[in-house]
């Protein structure tokens, strides 16, 4: 052993780094810069994909009209004179769109407004198809404001809109079909005159879905309702059972066969792709139990089935985490099982239990495929009526209008479809934050 | 009288139930709580439980059959010469004309004497037609009588039902007062009916498997009854044609499915494996409490923000600096862009779960490493990250199994074009993709092009299922390893 210790190299300094620690030590700073880039990647895909959505979709919730006065002629729109709103219905939207463009044009009139080259279809395609419609609604609404002029805004063509906003520009209108260059002059000319002008678009989360002429006018209302009608059932079934099954499987199970299949049941059922579940929904709940397609009814269904499992998993961890003391202490004082679990462990659970709910919930609510197959893609544009009916009627659904946008042609429902995400993204945001807080508020550590 | 009535009566019958037996063990001991078994409230939960539990049975039970024997009593009455193929349409127009009548009572278009006494003559189709009830066809005296028996027999059904519900819901009243005796065990009744409702509850999961597999083996049973199997599972082209005569090769599908998946494990596990370790062995609290959630919020996003994102900012991106440069495709929707989006979405996933198992691998071990002269990421690589391998592999299949399944990202990044091809900026398709094309719009549930989605249903719950049984072995005997 001496002699070993003897016959090695005298080492010149310890404050000296040898080159082979040398080279240890880049490794390690290395490892570690690859860690940190890592976790970066993902916080930078993270913002990437919240610009991305927010860039694309803030402009759906500010919207151009143009505001104008209208005469309502009795002569053309109620020739009977008898204010009969049967009568009246007979004037189409074509009676009315005619009214609007002459408004237009007697306003360019009146603001001594020259735009060159503006031809008369330039000057009835500048509103949108919408806006006769829109005319005609408060109309009938109210048959005495026929023979006045009445002052009303209306939306512009989903182009023009575009303009505005810097999607649609001189270079691009010139090569499309759609829009003209004359036209544009024209929205220009308009909003200095001060009758053009872009301001909140309160309709995209009130107005039902629109055809795929007239993205300027298409809201998530019928949308926003489904996906609320879907989450009141999921609510109302998933809890119950979610709850009952996870006591039963924590406190009373016995340890056989059959508890063993639940359990191995249950952690798959959480992992089996979610399209799966659409094919279940369209095979049981409406080939077979004969649901109407497209009713928020069958979509409530198959989201609680998937939910099941969220709530299964978070219910049996808060009734493990209530300690076995509180039980002990029940049960000694003569309370039966029954009572020890549901007057004492049961509520100190609760609060795991809500933050559990609300989560699945938040997943429930971002689904899509299972919603495709049970015939949610299903143009709406009635909005369903009032519970327990209205979980029958035909409804659409947020993620699911979000896809159906994508799917049309006009570039405007991109930003509708990001728009719709973004409504998707602030309800998730408010609903794990209730999550959070209630952990926050009630957790309690034994 | 509706369902919906009925159930409201039983639960108004199980309210009163509660108080009058509450009431009435009261009255049986003058008063005296001592002299009962159970508290009062018990009496009256078990007089409630038997005026609900049994009614409410029956009536879901009724619900579901009373239609089945109603239809195959009418399929009855249809003669020889209207059945054989259509005898599922002739059944719908009876359905459309019997649901068209229903309507033109309630709304008082008819009245209900004159809804069971109509001929079969024109004015059956104009009337219906101005409450919007389309038929197709005329009504023939065969379809309107049959119609008229339907109304008949579901009218009778509901009577029927409403009448033996209310009757069983009030004999369980009366049966539950006419019990309660001082010394009578209420409170071990309640809790027996208790377990019974938690464990019927815990059912429902076993229930729901056995609907998914059930109803996807009976459509794929037809499926293969109208196309050869072995076509189905070596066919190498995937064409439907809805006019007949389609190839549905999975070939294609599966292909597809596995390269997108593949690619997105290629970016997901070493960018998940990585910030998992930095995150648990690295750095500092500070920094964790704000990368950690930051990251999990990816696991958060719905996946169709996640195929939007592909949709409109990745594939262009792809397409215009990568594709089109190097002359590999002109696509926006392609291989490439529906796996890097998918890889994101995985991110989180398999860094939560690495996190958990890198955090189950004894301090003993490191401690170890670091103590004979390691450096720290020596001790990781050499040390730590074998002694996770098995638990980390199984993160991989679970995050596989999440890869194959996933629909949203696939049906708007990676198109619709079912192709065998290597190119990865080339659009191809996977399974999920084909079943939402197959299911959605008009679908007929005889035909072999709508019922493959079953067949493909089935293929990918079965190669899911099967992933996450191994994944889950496999975490659970590396967890019991250190335990």
């Amino acid at each position: 052993m001496t002699d070993v210790i003897a016959e090695r190299p005298a080492k010149p300094s310890l404050l000296t780094l040898d080159a082979r620690t040398r080279r240890r030590n880049a490794a390690e700073a290395r490892f570690r810069a690859y860690g940190l880039a890592a976790v970066m990647a993902g916080i930078v895909a993270l913002v990437v994909l919240l610009a991305s959505v927010l860039g694309n979709g803030l402009g759906a919730f500010t919207q151009t009209r143009v505001t104008l006065q209208v005469e309502l002629p009795a002569a053309k729109l109620d020739k009977s004179g008898t204010r009969d709103i049967e009568v009246m219905k007979k004037a189409t939207t074509l009676t009315y769109g005619p009214l609007i463009t002459a408004a237009l044009s007697a306003a360019i009139k009146d603001r001594g407004i020259v735009v060159e080259g503006l031809s008369k279809k330039d000057l009835s395609g500048f509103l949108s198809k919408e806006s006769a419609a829109q005319l005609r609604d408060r109309v009938l609404a109210d048959p005495r404001l026929v023979g006045a002029a009445v002052t009303q805004s209306f939306l512009v063509n989903g182009r023009i809109d575009g303009y505005e906003k810097g999607r649609v520009t001189m270079q691009s209108a010139e090569k499309d079909s759609n829009v003209s260059p004359a036209q544009l002059h024209l929205a220009d000319a308009l909003e200095t005159a001060g009758i053009l002008h872009t301001g909140f678009n309160r309709d995209f989360v009130t107005a039902p879905d629109a055809s795929d002429q007239r993205p300027e006018a298409a809201g998530l209302g019928v949308a926003i309702l489904g996906s609320a009608y879907m989450m009141l059932i999921v609510l109302i079934l998933s809890l119950p059972i979610g709850v009952a099954t996870a006591i039963y499987l924590e406190e009373f199970a016995p340890q056989n066969r059959w508890t063993d299949l639940i359990e191995v049941n249950i952690s798959n059922l959480a992992a089996v792709p979610s399209i799966v579940f659409g094919i279940l929904g369209l095979a049981i709940f409406i080939n077979f139990a004969g649901l109407p397609q497209s009713a928020p009814i069958v979509g409530g269904l198959v989201l609680t089935l998937m939910t099941l499992p969220t709530i299964i998993i978070a219910t049996r961890a808060a009734l493990k985490a209530v300690p076995p003391s509180i039980r002990d202490a029940a049960l000694g004082i003569g309370a039966s099982k029954i009572q020890a679990i549901f007057h004492h462990v049961l509520p100190l659970a609760m609060p795991g239990i809500m933050t559990g709910a609300i989560i699945g919930l938040a997943q429930a609510l971002g689904e899509t495929a299972p919603l495709l197959l049970i015939g949610m893609v299903a143009f709406v544009r009635d909005y369903p009526g009032a519970p327990p009916e209205g979980f029958f009627d035909p409804s659409s659904a947020l993620p699911v209008q979000v896809f159906n946008w994508t799917q049309r042609a006009d570039p405007a429902f991109v930003e509708r479809a990001s728009g719709a995400i973004i409504v998707l993204l602030v309800f998730l945001v408010i609903m794990n934050t209730a999550a959070i807080l209630i952990r926050r508020r009630f957790e309690r550590r034994w | 009288m509706p369902a919906p009535w009925i159930f409201l009566i039983v639960l108004a019958l199980a309210a009163a139930g509660y108080l009058a037996g509450r009431l009435r063990a009261l009255a049986v001991v003058g008063g005296d709580i001592r002299r009962l078994h159970s508290l009062p409230g018990y009496y009256g939960w078990q007089a409630a439980m038997l005026a609900a539990l049994p009614a409410l049975l029956v009536m879901g039970l009724w619900l579901l059959i009373q239609p089945v024997v109603v239809e195959s009593r009418v399929e009855g009455m249809i003669p020889e010469a209207a059945q054989g193929a259509s005898l599922s349409l002739v059944m719908t127009d009876v359905r459309r004309v019997a649901e068209g009548l229903d309507l033109a009572v309630s709304t008082g278009v008819m009245s209900a004497a004159e809804a069971t006494g109509l001929s079969a003559d024109g004015t059956i189709r104009a009337t219906l037609g101005k409450l919007g009830v389309a038929l197709g066809s005329g009504v023939t005296p065969e379809v309107l009588a049959a119609a008229k028996a339907l109304r008949t027999a579901e009218a009778t059904g509901r009577g029927a039902m409403a009448a033996v519900v209310l009757v069983l819901a009030l004999a369980g009243v009366a049966y539950a007062l006419w019990r309660i005796r001082a010394e009578y065990r209420a409170r071990n009744v309640v809790e027996a009916g208790v377990r019974g409702l938690l464990l019927l509850a815990s059912t429902i999961a076993i229930l729901t498997t056995a609907g998914i597999v059930l109803s996807m083996l009976f459509e794929t049973r037809h499926f293969f009854a109208q196309y050869p199997w072995w076509k189905f599972f070596f066919g190498a082209t995937w064409s439907p044609n809805f006019r007949g005569g389609s190839d549905l090769g999975i070939l294609p599908l599966l292909w597809g499915t596995l390269y997108i998946s593949f690619i997105a494990l290629v970016v997901s596990v070493p960018i998940g494996l990585f910030a998992a370790v930095y995150m648990s062995e690295y750095a500092g609290r500070k920094f964790r409490m704000v990368a950690k959630p930051a990251i999990e919020i990816l696991a958060g996003i719905p996946t169709i923000v996640y195929g939007l994102f592909a949709l409109i900012t990745v594939g262009p991106l792809l397409r215009d600096y990568f594709a089109q440069p190097l002359g590999l495709g002109a696509s926006g929707s392609s291989v490439m862009t529906a796996g890097l989006v998918m890889g994101v979405m995985l991110i989180p996933f398999v860094s939560s779960l690495s996190d958990d198992i890198i955090n189950a691998v004894p301090q003993s071990l490191r401690d170890g490493s670091l103590g004979l002269g390691a450096t720290r990421s020596e001790t990781i690589r050499q040390v730590v990250l074998p002694a996770a391998l098995p638990g980390i592999v199984g993160a991989v299949l679970l995050a596989a199994s999440r890869a194959i399944g996933e629909t949203m990202i696939v049906v708007l990044g990676a198109g619709a074009a079912a192709k065998l091809d290597l190119n990865p900026f080339e659009a191809m398709t996977t399974v999920t993709v084909k079943i939402v094309s197959q299911l959605t719009g008009d679908t007929d549930f005889a035909a072999p092009e709508t019922l493959v989605a079953f067949a493909l249903g089935l293929t990918l719950f079965v190669l899911t299922l099967g992933l996450n049984v191994l994944a889950l072995w496999i975490v659970r005997r590396y967890r019991e390893q250190y335990e």
